[in-house]
Order: C-alpha cells, then sequence, then structure tokens
C-alpha cells in the first residue's frame, strides 16, 4: 500500500499489466457504486470551490458585484497583512525545522537497540488533537517560572549565569541616613569617616522574600582605621516595639548586600554584607559616600514573554514542530530502510567519516523522501488553524494571526464572506503546484 | 533494490564484523565516544518530548489551589498533592460529558462511512469498466489537497438552507466529504494489487457484484481499510475547526466544549487539563494498539 505512497522507498511488483473489468461489468453498477462518492465529493468539495471563487468576487452582502476588491483587501487590511506575513513566516521554518529534526532523529535512532522507543515517543503527538497539544503548550509557555515549565528552565539557566538580586523591594524608610542615587541605588547623604561604626537601615522586604542565610542584625561596632556598618531590615511595627534606626533582635541582617565606597564619582573600595548584616571597608573608604549599587534591587529575572506579541509566532511553531517531527522522522526512517546498506558500508570502507557518509551519500539518496515530507508540512502548515487559536492568548492573538484564523474571524465573526472567501481561495491557488504535481505523478501508475 | 531480489532488504543484507575489523583502535574509541553522545542526545531529546505532556497530566492531578500556588513539578517532592478531584468533578459536568458523547456520535459514523463509501468507489476505480474511468479517478486525485477551509461557508450556507446546520449530521457530512478523496485514492491502489486470478476464480464461481465486493475485495483489502479506518477516526476525533463552524451548544464535541473554556486560561486550568487529557485517551489508545495501521495510513496521507 505504501507504493502508492509519495514517501518512496520500495516498490512492490508492477500491478497487473491490465485491470480491466473482471468480468464485463455493466455500466449501471459501476454507477451505482460511484454514485455516492461522487454525490457527496460534488457537493462536498467541488461545489463549495466554485461557489467560494465566484463568491469572492461580490460585496459583503453578497448582492453587489465587487470585483476584484475583495482580493485587494488581502494586501491591505492590516489584520490580513500580518497573517500572510506570518504565514510566511511558518511555511518557511516550521516545515524545514521538522524535516531537518526528522532526518536528525531518523538517522540516529538507526544506532541504538531502544530507537523504536525513541520513535514512539517522538511520534505520538500525532495521534492527539492539536486542541490537546494547545492546551498543553498553554501550560508550557505559562509566563509565571513558578508554573510555565519553559520559563522554569530558561530562568534557572539564566540565574547560573546572571546572580539575581534578593532585596528587591527594599528602600530607605523614616529619617534614613540613605536618600535615592537614581538608577535604584541608594546611597548615605553625608560622608563616611573611618573608626566610625554606620548604620543603613532599609525597610519593604516581607519577611518571607528575606534570604535564607539571613541572621539576626548585629549592632555595629567601630573599628580603629576601618568603616564598619551594619544593614538591615529596619522592621519598626510601630510605637513601643523596636528601635526606629537601631538594631532589634528581631531584625535580620540583609546577608549579602553589595555596598561600595565612593569618593567623587569612583567606587574606591566595595564588599559584601556578612549573614548578620554587618560589613568592613577598608581606610581607604574614609571621607566616601557608601552606596548600595541597584543590581542589589533589580526585580528577580523573570523569563521570556513566551506568547507575547514579539515570541507568541516562534513559540506556537515550537509546538507545531513538537507535533510534526515525529511525522518527517518515520518518513525519512521508512525511506532510510530503503537505502541500499552496501552503499553506506562501501563509503565507510573508502575512509569516509560518518558525517561525509551522511552529508554525500544518506541525505542525496533520501532527497526525494525529504522534498515530500517538507512540501505535505508545508501544506498542511499553509492551513494552520487550532495550534494558533488555542495558544495565542487574546491580547496578543492579532499578532500571531494566521491566513485560515483570520478566515474564520472575518467568515465567522465579523460577516465578512466576500473577503473570507477571497482567502480561501487565495489558499486553494497556493496548493494548485502540489494538485498537479500529485494528478501527474498518478497518471503516470494508472495508466501502467 | 529490485536489483537483487534474492536478498532481503535492508539489515539483513548488510555484511557484518568484517568491515567494522579493519578500523583502527583509535577511530573505535571515537565511535564509541560519539556512540555515547548520541545516546545521551537521544535521551534528552525523548525527555524534551515527554515532559509537556506529562505537565499536562500532573497539572490535572493537582487540585486548583496547588495549581495557582506552584508548577506541576512539585508534585515530584510532594507526592501526597495528588487528587482525582479534577477528574470527578468534570465528570459530572454535563457539558463535558455530553460533548464526550457527541464526539463518538460524529466520529463512529464518519468513519464507517468515509470506509464503505470509499471502498465502493475504490473497487469501481480499480476494477470497473466505464467510460472516462482513470479521468474520475485523477479528479478525484486532484481533490487531495483541497484545504477544508474553501469549504467553510459555502457549506455553512448550503446545510443552513437544508436545515442540517448545527447539528451532528451536518458535521458527518462535512468530515465524509473532506475524507472521501484519500478513501477512494487508498483503496484503489491497494485494490489494484488485488490479484487478478482471484477475483475472476470468485466469479467463476458465480459471485455477483456484491458478493465479489464483500466476499473477497473487502477481506483482502482489511490492511488498507484498516489503516484508513484508524486514520479518519483519529482525524474526526481530533477535529477542531470543522466541529467549530458545523455544530451548535448541543452537538458540539469535546474539542469545541474544551476551547471555549480556553479563552479563561489561567483560572480553569482543573477543566481543561483533565478535559485536555481525556479527550487524549482514546487517540492514544488506539495509536498504541494500531501503531502499524497508523503509521501506514500516515505515510499514504503524505499527499493529504
Amino acid at each position: 500500500m505504501t507504493s502508492a505512497t509519495a514517501a518512496g522507498g520500495t516498490k512492490p511488483p508492477a500491478a497487473p499489466k491490465s485491470r480491466k473489468s473482471v468480468t464485463g461489468t455493466r455500466r449501471m453498477v459501476a454507477a451505482l457504486f460511484l454514485l455516492p462518492a461522487l454525490v457527496l465529493l460534488g457537493a462536498l468539495v467541488v461545489y463549495p470551490i466554485g461557489y467560494s471563487v465566484v463568491r469572492s468576487f461580490y460585496d459583503q452582502s453578497g448582492d453587489g458585484f465587487a470585483g476584484i476588491d475583495n482580493y485587494k483587501a488581502l494586501f491591505t487590511d492590516e489584520g490580513i497583512r500580518t497573517a500572510l506575513k506570518n504565514n510566511i513566516i511558518w511555511v518557511v521554518f516550521a516545515p524545514t525545522i521538522a524535516t531537518a529534526l526528522g532526518l536528525i532523529f531518523a538517522v540516529l535512532t538507526e544506532r541504538v537497540r531502544w530507537g523504536t522507543a525513541f520513535k514512539l515517543v517522538v511520534f505520538m503527538p500525532m495521534a492527539i488533537s492539536m486542541l490537546a497539544a494547545g492546551i498543553i503548550f498553554r501550560l508550557v509557555y505559562d509566563q509565571d517560572p513558578d508554573k510555565g515549565v519553559a520559563n522554569a528552565v530558561w530562568v534557572g539557566v539564566h540565574d547560573t549565569f546572571a546572580q539575581s538580586s534578593a532585596f528587591p523591594k527594599a528602600h530607605p524608610g523614616r529619617q534614613s541616613p540613605l536618600k535615592p542615587a537614581g538608577g535604584g541605588a541608594f546611597i548615605t547623604k553625608s560622608p563616611v569617616s573611618a573608626g566610625e561604626a554606620v548604620s543603613l537601615p532599609l525597610v519593604g522586604v516581607a519577611p518571607d522574600q528575606m534570604p535564607d542565610d539571613a541572621k539576626p542584625a548585629v549592632a555595629p561596632k567601630p573599628e580603629p582605621g576601618e568603616v564598619t556598618g551594619t544593614t538591615w531590615q529596619d522592621f519598626t511595627r510601630g510605637r513601643g516595639v523596636g528601635e526606629l534606626g537601631g538594631v532589634d533582635p528581631s531584625e535580620l541582617g540583609y546577608a549579602g548586600m553589595r555596598i561600595e565606597a565612593v569618593k567623587d564619582g569612583r567606587v574606591v573600595a566595595s564588599t559584601t554584607a556578612g549573614d548578620d548584616g554587618t560589613f568592613t571597608l577598608p581606610a581607604s573608604a574614609d571621607g566616601a559616600l557608601l552606596r548600595l549599587p541597584e543590581s542589589n534591587f533589580k526585580e528577580p529575572y523573570n523569563g521570556l514573554d513566551w506568547l507575547g506579541p514579539s515570541l507568541v509566532t516562534p513559540s506556537i511553531i515550537g509546538s507545531y514542530i513538537w507535533m510534526w517531527a515525529g511525522f518527517a522522522m518515520v518518513l525519512i526512517a521508512a525511506g532510510l530502510a530503503g537505502v541500499p546498506r552496501e552503499l553506506l558500508e562501501a563509503a565507510r570502507v573508502d575512509g569516509a567519516s560518518e558525517w561525509q557518509v551522511f552529508r554525500r551519500v544518506t541525505v542525496p539518496l533520501l532527497a526525494p523522501v525529504l522534498a515530500v515530507v517538507t512540501v505535505t508540512l508545508m501544506i498542511n502548515v499553509l492551513k494552520i488553524f487550532d495550534l494558533v487559536f488555542i495558544i495565542a492568548p487574546g491580547s496578543s492573538q492579532d499578532d500571531a494571526n494566521v491566513l485560515a484564523l483570520e478566515l474564520y474571524r472575518k467568515g465567522f465573526s465579523e460577516d465578512q464572506p466576500g473577503i473570507a472567501s477571497a482567502i480561501s481561495v487565495f489558499l486553494l491557488l497556493l496548493v494548485i503546484p502540489v494538485m498537479w504535481f500529485n494528478v501527474r505523478r498518478l497518471r503516470r501508475e494508472v495508466r501502467r | 533494490m529490485t536489483a537483487d531480489a534474492g536478498s532481503l532488504p535492508g539489515k539483513a543484507a548488510r555484511p557484518s564484523g568484517s568491515v567494522k575489523a579493519k578500523h583502527s583502535l583509535a577511530s573505535r574509541l571515537v565511535e564509541g565516544v560519539s556512540g555515547g553522545l548520541v545516546r545521551v542526545f537521544l535521551v534528552l531529546v525523548g525527555l524534551f518530548w515527554l515532559v509537556p505532556t506529562i505537565g499536562l497530566l500532573l497539572s490535572s492531578l493537582r487540585s486548583p489551589e496547588n495549581i495557582a500556588a506552584s508548577g506541576w513539578w512539585k508534585v515530584f517532592t510532594e507526592p501526597s498533592q495528588i487528587t482525582f478531584d479534577s477528574y470527578s468533578k468534570l465528570l459530572q459536568n454535563e457539558d463535558i460529558t455530553s460533548s464526550l458523547l457527541n464526539t463518538v456520535w460524529i466520529t463512529v459514523p464518519a468513519t464507517l462511512l468515509v470506509v464503505v463509501i470509499g471502498s465502493l468507489a475504490g473497487y469501481a476505480f480499480a476494477w470497473m469498466e466505464f467510460p472516462g474511468r482513470d479521468w474520475w479517478f485523477l479528479g478525484v486525485v486532484g481533490l487531495l489537497v483541497v484545504p477544508v477551509q474553501v469549504a467553510l461557508i459555502p457549506i455553512a450556507e448550503l446545510f443552513g438552507a437544508i436545515g442540517i446546520f448545527g447539528s451532528v449530521l451536518g458535521v458527518v457530512f462535512f468530515h465524509v466529504g473532506f475524507g472521501l478523496p484519500f478513501a477512494v485514492f487508498l483503496l484503489r491502489n491497494f485494490f489494484a494489487e488485488i490479484p487478478r486470478e482471484l477475483l475472476e476464480a470468485a466469479r467463476l464461481d458465480g459471485a455477483g457484484e456484491l458478493r465479489l465486493f464483500f466476499r473477497v475485495v473487502m477481506p483482502l483489502g482489511a490492511p488498507a481499510i484498516a489503516a484508513l479506518g484508524i486514520f479518519q477516526f483519529l482525524w474526526v476525533w481530533n477535529d477542531l475547526l470543522v466541529a467549530l463552524i458545523f455544530s451548535d451548544s448541543g452537538s458540539q464535541p469535546i474539542t469545541v466544549a474544551l476551547q471555549t473554556q480556553v479563552r479563561q486560561f489561567g483560572n480553569n486550568i482543573d477543566v481543561l487539563a483533565p478535559g485536555a487529557f481525556i479527550s487524549m485517551v482514546v487517540p492514544l489508545v488506539v495509536f498504541f494498539a494500531f501503531q502499524r495501521q497508523f503509521v501506514s495510513g500516515v505515510m499514504a496521507g503524505a499527499v493529504k
């Protein structure tokens, strides 16, 4: 049966030379066998094509002839132009990436014993609906790194390389010796001197947001020749409880807070507060202003906005590849099984590296299969609807728009059947070369 | 391939061992390392492919409060979070259960009709004689790639006019119409490979046209019919777009029922996650039970 497929591979022995009627079937019988199929095809496929073509030349109500106005709208209407642009992105990237991955997987799985299990896992998404896949990926792409696995991984990787700050909400309280220094940093109002004990109280960090290693703050002790101090959460509960600007036993130190000594705009010394919030700067800090740089107060990195306007299309393409790379893999693997092993072995014996064998023997032999897979995926992607409809949130659905979605909107929620018909005819025109190719290929087979 | 018809295709023909032995120790070492890399790579890719589905499954097994508070991977450290509450609540939800039934009412007839009507036409195209036979068949092949979008508006108006818009019947008809080109294409090609002698022998035994079709052609065509059936079944079961347009709130399948919930994504993952998973169960069972047929159906469908 697969002989009929475009997938290539092996061909079974040639069909019987003639397939004339077994014993002179009467035409009446043939007509009866064909009637149900032809009636349904005529009413449900052929007639709609004609209707859509005609309808696309009429205006919104369907009463007035509109010429090519509806087709002009394809290129002037803002929404349709975005859809067209996105469809081009889809058609260029989704099929090629899926095919390339399918090729890589098909070739690599040949070398491991559990290749079949791997193929099963990658092929499985083909069996589920795009709606289910859409819901799956709405979860994956959830913006909150505590919920969406994509951002959880991304933030994890990001934070391994870039330290996140611990005190995003901290700021000076009443009567503080600190003032904002621009850009989110804070700086002391007056210079410090060696031998002085400096207090740098801040407020605003919720207790459960404090770093785990923070210990109760210790009041600064003056040391000769050094600038010492404490930076801590000056959590003053109100009259009588705790002292404003003073270190109380229940208050935690700002463990890990960075402190810079700045003279004439230049950093002369810097240090990091200990777990109890105490810090020590050398004598060179004498006469400098102490600054808490903005890196202490940056909002924590929250990951990428996968479904925001700029990333939404690539993100949805990602989910499509998750669904369809398995399709490419299975077809290519079938083609690969038809590649004569002797050819590959001969190349290896001649000293070709694995890469050369892949590049110069395997890929050229698979070229027809690769072409069929890519074209099939292109046709498929041209009509992409469900994934975009489900994954793109309302706020960025305009940015993720594609032709099939725009057709649905124009035809069924904006009552613009003329324009919707023009979009459908446009889609049909795009697949006509493939239609022609299929018919030509089959004509040769039918005439055997 | 057909050149050496005697040898088995594929792996069996590989001259094993002798070639490998010629490689130097160094190159075997390199191969060993890269073989290890290949394994690691494939394991990572496999995980990458599994994680999204596992995420959905585990999300469906947590309470809404837990879902709002943390990610599904929390289940690994707190297995006690697992609960089937969302499922039991969902199965008491009239909308969901009736839409699941609708999915069955749509999918089963749409599959059976395509198989039966497609077989009849496939047989006629393969073994009957009538004027313009091959041209008719090529016409059907041409329809293979027609996008469903072309028919949405015309058929919506047609169904509206004959009063089946919004009914299960309309959805079924649409799926049959767009399933037929592939069915006819696949089955005609398969039936054409049936040995002529078998059909002639049956005919000499006095079998009529119908008997020949049901007793000889259908059984011999079983592999292709199975592949087509599985393919069409999954296609219809998983459809959203057609049902979105042609069904109403009383006849909508599960995909449409869940789709209406997606608009408030975030507050109702406790409906969406188990709902999506329930809608996936049947396709997954079919997929695992009939892998071979599904794969050959998909491969033959590479033109669709």
